[in-house]
């Protein structure tokens, strides 16, 4: 579905009095796990990126399905950065929060900078809720909120007032809140309903009555605030200087998805997926599972071990073969990654990594496992390891991951994590044509077949999947005779074949792209980082560049093998700063590979780091 | 067969040379212990290949770990030798990617049962056709001697001096659970039963798990022989023949009769007990309830059953899969990259 807005259509709606044109606006909607908080965070998100402004966001949603109503536990939060210049992070903290109930309130105020925006749902605020919240007095009339703009509305009231006419039971007229109060934001932000009244309509299609009052409840909230003026003034947000393009909003987890099924029909191999249920990856099992009409099987298997299990056996008889988990489930399949090693099939593992030890906090982020993906595995089983850097980079870095897992037949490490999976931004499409020439062909020839022979450049060995005549093989976890793949206990030959397995992993660095810098290329301070935290990175560096500042930015996309300059990059500065969601993974593994004194600067709270803090560090080294 | 000698190839149709046993032999060395019950059963299973008459390529034998599952070094198919336990699931990934294939899982009683209970369960229900043989020796052998989760209660060996205080598992009593939709039992010295089961279990469709006692003359000698003896075993034994009485005993003078729910053993023609009051074996019975009961019967209460137990049919997890993968291409069209870019709301900036 493709929406274009015309100019005209927009002014319609557009609020007639002048609004006050503001570069950036971060805001997080919260409420209780069942106020719909996503779908109105999504639903601002997709209007604001047709609009033409650049968006990034960040759903903060809690592990439990529907903690106790009104719970601290149950708050769902859902924060959007939205802005007419280039903008890469969801924001450090709101300007706006709209919380629909005291919990809400309670978990997220500690974040809305001085004098920001504060809409409270008056209805929920009584003694029962307050209570539930941990509020010893009503933050309504304590004062406590007097360094804010504060706007209290009876949301709840409001919405059922409007839909007085609206046939559905009570319950149902009450969830409708939700659209009331993104009806507010819009007038407050100057938004277009256009997009959301479209969305409304062919998402509750079959139902009427539900489409009638969701359009009702999200009319009367832009029409309340243009009428009664309660909010002074109104805010426009330009459009941003985006390149020209076609886009569409995606979170990292679809990005995910769709970037396998590409690197599939690219390789011109099917796609396996064999997968366990855990969060924050199952939307990719979620979203593959929708594409049988590519060949894409997708197993849910019994437990992460079958999953795996599975996703080798479908790459030995040659599909790509794809696993995804978070870092428990890596725990469990550490074996099996040990087995594609030894047997050095094409497989690629997706960890959308979590908050750890344990089961942790699983829908907070963390990167923490990059040591995991790096050494957990018995004995010397080296693996390659890549990692997105954005939301929509999960598209670009699935593609790479299997052309190189099927260029050298090694497994590979896709590190994604709870952040990029869940978070937004928009992808701009890329042309068909644009993507890598990774065309896979398999062994058929049996003349000089051997199973263990190896490509010169590649060190890779011939994939030759069963149903080929001729070429008939063992493989397995014991020790491989080099060339023959036949069983060895030769102390040598294990020697060789322990060098060899490392190598391979190693000769991927002619396959991979030199690492950027943004910036310039020596100076006093490079800030290191991978993952999902370019988009703090970057801006932080970019701040203090547009001052004039000596820093430069790094961002490593292939962890295993590093891309062959980095040593070189490293030389150019006198301090490298190496930010991570963990307690120095990467610093760990640049220190010891290059002898480099890089500082380490990590956090580990389950939310990725803010620009400030960034600014704050990198400037005690300037 | 066809008449000029060569084999229809019962996966695609495409015909073969006919193969013979040594077709399917590799050159390396087979290195189970001398006496190992493990040789009969690779030989049966060499013998019985080349009369299915599917090529070579198209047959993958995978396996876990232990002794049993040294097995596919032996044949000279398609083989993968995984991790422990975990057979079946790999299996069920090469199935799933190529159903034209012919997959053959070879495990034992610890691999099975102990390590791999889990994907030996879910690879049974879920109906991947799979042909599983099981070495039952009840012992760990390749770790030298411990007791495995099919030893019988009491058993002294090197890991328990004092005998087990693990209640054994009944591994067919598991496979009717997971409602497996072929269970068969035969054994390592009976060359001929052995291999008309492994036939059976080749040609069944949909998940078939066989069970083999297998004898470990190193930690186990003997493990069955109380009741697999050639003086004692027609006495001590029941072969299950679909359709017939569950009649024994060297003068066929013995049945198994159902009182209730409960099996006892009667002799026919004493206290006026009529051949016509012995149960009927009946394989194709949909609910697994009898075979169950036939499963446990365990000897010296009993004669202990050998055959087919149940062989049912019911649509192959593949086969659905195939069918969701097609419905998908006949209702959204075959995939398309550009489509699936563009899906979603897009929006263009000029």
């Amino acid at each position: 579905m493709s929406v274009t807005i015309q100019e005209e259509e927009q002014n319609k709606t557009r609020p007639q009095t002048k609004a006050e044109e503001v570069e950036t606006v971060t805001i997080r909607f919260a409420g209780d796990s069942g106020d719909g908080m996503q779908v109105t965070g999504t639903q601002f998100t997709s209007t604001s990126a047709i609009i033409g402004n650049d968006i990034s966001t960040l759903p903060d949603f809690p592990a439990e399905i529907r903690a106790p109503a009104g719970s601290l536990p149950g708050v769902s939060g859902y924060q959007l950065n939205f802005s007419s210049r280039d903008i890469r992070t969801p924001g450090d903290e709101p300007d706006v929060l709209v919380a629909m109930n005291p919990a809400a309130l309670k978990v997220n105020i500690k974040d809305l900078g001085p004098g920001g925006i504060l809409l409270l749902n008056t209805d929920e605020f009584n003694d029962n809720n307050l209570k539930k919240a941990g509020y010893p007095s009503n933050p309504l009339q304590d004062g406590s909120l007097s360094g804010f703009r504060l706007f209290q509305l009876p949301i709840t009231s409001l919405t059922l007032k409007a839909l007085e006419a609206s046939s559905l039971p009570f319950k149902q007229q009450e969830r409708c809140k939700n659209f009331y109060a993104l009806g507010l934001m819009y007038w407050l932000y100057d938004r277009p309903m256009e997009p959301t009244l479209k969305w409304i309509e062919e998402k509750f299609g079959a139902k009427p009555e539900v489409a009638e009052a969701n359009l009702m409840a999200l009319k009367a909230g832009f029409n309340y605030a243009d009428t009664t003026e309660i909010f002074t003034t109104h805010y426009h947000v330009g459009k941003a200087e985006i390149r020209p393009g076609k886009y569409r909003n995606i979170t990292g987890n679809e990005a995910t998805a769709i970037g396998f099924i590409t690197a599939s029909q690219l390789a011109g191999r099917p796609l396996f997926y064999g997968s366990y249920p855990i969060t924050p990856a199952s939307d990719v099992l979620h979203e593959l599972s929708k594409h049988k009409n590519f060949g894409v099987k997708t197993f849910q298997a019994e437990d992460e071990i079958a999953a795996i299990g599975a996703a080798i056996g479908a790459a030995f008889a040659g599909h790509i073969g794809l696993t995804g988990t978070s870092g428990p489930g890596i725990a469990l399949k550490s074996e099996a990654i040990g087995l594609a090693v030894m047997t050095e099939l094409p497989l690629v593992v997706i960890d959308v990594q979590r908050g750890g030890p344990s089961t942790g906090l699983p829908t907070k982020t963390e990167q923490a496992d990059l040591l995991q993906a790096m050494f957990g595995r018995n004995s010397e089983c080296p693996v390659g390891i890549v990692a997105p850097a954005t939301p929509a980079d999960c598209f670009r870095m699935a593609i790479e991951a299997v052309r190189l897992a099927t260029h050298y037949m090694v497994p590979v490490f896709f590190l994604s994590d709870g952040y990029l999976g869940n978070g937004s931004e928009p992808w701009e499409l890329p042309e068909i044509e644009s993507l890598p020439q990774m065309k896979v062909e398999l062994r058929t020839e049996t003349e000089g077949f051997l199973p263990y022979l190896r490509d010169e450049r590649t060190l890779a060995r011939p994939w030759a999947v069963p149903g080929t005549p001729g070429l008939e093989h063992r493989i397995g976890g014991l020790e491989k005779q080099n060339i023959t793949g036949n069983v060895s206990y030769d102390p040598e030959n294990h020697d060789l074949m322990v060098r060899l397995r490392a190598e391979k992993v190693q000769r991927m660095q002619q396959d991979i792209p030199e690492l950027e810098i943004f910036g310039k290329s020596s100076g006093k301070v490079l800030v290191l980082g991978w993952g999902s935290t370019f988009g703090s990175i970057t801006t932080a560096v970019e701040q203090l560049q547009e001052k004039g500042e000596s820093v430069s930015s790094a961002h490593l996309r292939h962890l295993n093998p590093f891309p062959r300059n980095l040593g070189d990059v490293l030389k150019g500065f006198e301090t490298v700063i190496i930010p991570e969601l963990n307690l120095g993974q990467l610093a760990l593994l640049v220190r010891a590979r290059f002898l480099v004194d890089a500082v380490s600067y990590t956090k580990v709270k389950g939310k990725p780091f803010k620009v400030a803090e960034l600014v704050g560090k990198i400037k005690e080294y300037l | 067969m066809s008449e000029n000698g060569k084999l229809t190839d019962g996966t695609n149709g495409q015909t073969a040379v006919k193969l013979t046993r040594k077709d399917f032999q590799t050159d390396q060395e087979v290195r189970w212990c001398p006496g190992c019950g493990d040789y009969s059963i690779l030989a049966q299973v060499q013998k019985v290949m080349p009369e299915l008459g599917i090529a070579k390529e198209k047959i993958v034998f995978i396996s876990g770990i232990g002794c049993s599952s040294r097995f596919p070094y032996y044949m000279n198919t398609y083989g993968f030798h995984t991790i422990h336990g975990r057979a079946p699931a790999f299996a069920t990934g090469v199935k799933l990617a190529n159903p034209d294939l012919q997959v053959w899982v070879i495990t034992g009683d610890g691999d099975a049962l102990s390590i791999g209970g889990n994907h030996f369960m879910h690879a049974l229900r879920r109906n991947v056709d799979l042909k599983i043989i099981l070495f039952n020796n009840r012992i760990y052998g390749l770790t030298k001697g411990q007791y495995s989760p099919t030893s019988e209660l009491g058993k002294k060996n090197k890991s328990a001096p004092m005998g087990t205080i693990d209640y054994p598992i009944n591994p067919l009593s598991l496979a009717f659970a997971a409602e497996a939709t072929f269970v068969g039992r035969s054994m390592d010295v009976d060359p001929k039963h052995l291999s008309m089961m492994i036939e059976r279990l080749a040609k069944h469709k949909g998940s078939g798990f066989l069970e083999v006692y297998q004898n470990c003359n190193i930690f186990n000698d003997g493990a069955f022989k109380n009741f697999s003896e050639r003086e004692v075993k027609e006495e001590r034994m029941l072969a299950l023949e679909h359709g017939k009485p569950l009649i024994f005993g060297k003068n066929k003078d013995r049945g198994i009769h159902l009182n209730g729910a409960t099996p006892e053993v009667i002799n026919i023609g004493e206290n006026g007990k009529r051949v016509d009051e012995i149960l009927v074996h009946n394989e194709n019975a949909p609910e697994p309830n009898l075979s169950y009961i036939l499963g446990r019967m365990q000897y010296p209460e009993f004669p202990v059953p050998m055959g087919v137990f149940r062989a049912v049919e019911k649509p192959t997890y593949e086969h659905m899969l195939a069918g969701q993968i097609s419905t998908a291409i006949a209702t959204k069209g075959a995939g398309n990259l550009e489509k699936l870019l563009n899906s979603g709301e897009t929006w263009t900036i000029n």
